[in-house]
């Protein structure tokens, strides 16, 4: 094909609404998702949004299961509650934090593939559980109510990000300090689970619950190698992110590779790159 | 009235006391350097005066107008800053977020105020700069300059000069010596039983128990001073034959 066989190609879909509310949406969960991933990554919370995405599949299995017709509204306090209490036994120096997630995180998936497997109608299992897991088509079927609940929480994951900005920054980079100064970090930590929680199953509308974690960490680690400032790497890792998901969406249109992957896979490869020049940098 | 005055502190975690029967008080204008062996409960205590934990008996009682949150403070670097993508200027500006309260973002006065310290601190050339690339001492200044934009009063120092050279070490003293004739109030928690002696107005001597509070002349004489200091010098030279 060439280019302007390429660029046809493009106008035919875009005519869709489906596919266009797919490319407002995909924006959106990759510009919010960046913008928490900078503090988890720096928090040392990596691992909390991975145990959340696999929380949020057993509770899709779960709603799924028992028909729910949006499955949101069951997947979203489900995934809010397991990370207040993940955040809590993080905390706690007695349960060992990483052990406790690595617990919740395989049970749910094992919980989650066996109701699908046990109770499921579909006639299509695994492509089911694949669809869950690696979000192959569900960003294509989105109805026009989703897509507004998506927009709404994006929107308020950004104005919240924004007001509390210096307080994150504070409690990221030391708690103790802030404490000792009155902030609430508690307070503060809870805000970024929930928000990252919020964010996970927006999220897995677009990539699925293996891959979010990847949305969220990778743009961050990217900024991370060659900016030397906070609110530099913040702003880097939303550019880079919003950029590798809009690429990922327009490749997998143009040459049906799973949308998911594809935008993990562009993350990837601007890691790499980023990467590089962080090493020549220095 | 003292600044900070504690009654009868147990001091422990999970339920099991590490040191016992705290009992001092620190005013306007003191040095006060708290000192003894490692897990004698001197990070504990330091946290215990900040607010971040609560004593298991006993009280602190803030006086002379200093507020339980008007306490700046020097924390022991964390490994989490070791690679933290933060600039001089952000940090700094971070310590002037108690001054904000509900206010979002900050304003001009915390701006120049910000300014005001890391000139202070000789960091404004710095202020662009990363912090994970700069020196440690280069480092240890610019969290002092984020304590001081927390408060003009009281300063906590946790081991501040862990891992410093000597020659840093020994302006980092310096500095923390003019602050204190400056006005500023400070306690340090330290190892370096040497400096703590050469320049804190008080000593507080923590062990299983409180050995020592008082002056520093007079925590020369004492028996606290003897055992430690001596022991202190065997480690010290035990240090050296490694090197």
């Amino acid at each position: 094909m060439t280019m302007s066989e390429y660029i046809d190609k493009l106008r035919y879909y875009l005519q869709f609404p489906f596919v266009r509310y797919a490319l407002i949406v995909g924006i959106l969960i990759a510009l919010c998702s960046s913008l928490l991933g900078v503090t988890l990554v720096l928090k040392r919370y990596s691992f909390i949004g991975d145990g959340l995405s696999h929380v949020a599949f057993g509770a899709i299995a779960v709603a799924t299961v028992m028909d729910l017709a949006d499955t949101t509204w069951f997947t979203m306090p489900v995934t809010v509650i397991a990370a207040i209490l993940l955040l809590r036994t993080g905390q706690n120096a007695k349960i060992k934090g990483d052990a406790a997630i690595a617990m919740l995180s395989v049970g749910s998936l094992a919980v989650g593939y066996m109701l699908m497997n046990v109770f499921s109608t579909s006639s299509n299992i695994s492509g089911d559980v694949c669809s869950t897991l690696f979000g192959s088509t569900s960003i294509l079927t989105l109805n026009q109510e989703e897509v507004w609940l998506c927009v709404i929480l994006s929107l308020v994951v950004i104005a919240v990000f924004i007001i509390f900005y210096n307080k994150i920054f504070a409690v990221t980079f030391d708690e103790n300090f802030s404490k000792a100064t009155g902030i609430r970090a508690e307070r503060y930590n809870l805000l970024i689970a929930v928000m990252i929680a919020v964010i996970i199953v927006l999220g897995m509308n677009l990539v699925g619950s293996l891959l979010i974690s990847a949305l969220i960490i990778f743009p961050a680690l990217s900024a991370m190698r060659v900016i030397q400032n906070f609110k530099g790497v913040v702003v880097c890792s939303v550019i880079i992110s919003v950029c590798c998901a809009l690429m990922g969406m327009l490749v997998s249109i143009l040459f049906s590779t799973p949308v998911g992957s594809t935008i993990v896979v562009a993350d990837m490869v601007v890691f790499l790159i980023f990467t590089l020049i962080g090493a020549i940098k220095k | 009235m003292a600044y900070i005055s504690c009654e009868d502190l147990t001091l422990g975690y999970d339920g099991k006391a590490v040191t016992k029967h705290i009992n001092f008080n620190v005013s306007k204008g003191d040095y006060l350097c708290i000192v003894g062996e490692n897990g004698a409960g001197k990070s504990t205590l330091m946290k215990t005066i900040l607010g971040l934990q609560k004593p298991m008996s006993g009280q602190i009682v803030h006086g002379d107008g200093i507020k339980p949150y008007e306490i700046g403070y020097l924390p022991q670097q964390t490994i989490v800053q070791k690679d933290f993508p933060a600039s001089v200027y952000e940090i700094v500006l971070s310590g002037t977020l108690s001054k904000c309260g509900r206010r979002p973002f900050y304003t001009k006065a915390e701006k120049e105020l910000a300014k005001e310290n890391m000139e202070k601190m000789a960091i404004w050339d710095l202020r662009k700069k990363c912090y994970r690339n700069l020196s440690g001492g280069q480092q240890q200044r610019v969290l002092l300059a984020r304590a001081l934009c927390a408060t003009t009063n009281i300063l906590l120092l946790d081991e501040p000069v862990s891992g410093l050279d000597p020659k840093v070490t020994a302006e980092f003293y310096q500095m923390i010596y003019q602050l204190n004739k400056n006005g500023v109030t400070i306690i340090m928690v330290s190892h370096d039983i040497y400096a703590a002696t050469k320049y804190a107005s008080h000593i507080l001597h923590v062990g299983k128990k409180q050995m020592f509070f008082g002056k520093t002349a007079d925590y020369l004489e004492s028996e606290p001073y003897r055992l430690f200091g001596h022991e202190r010098e065997d480690e010290d030279e035990d240090e050296d034959d490694d090197e």
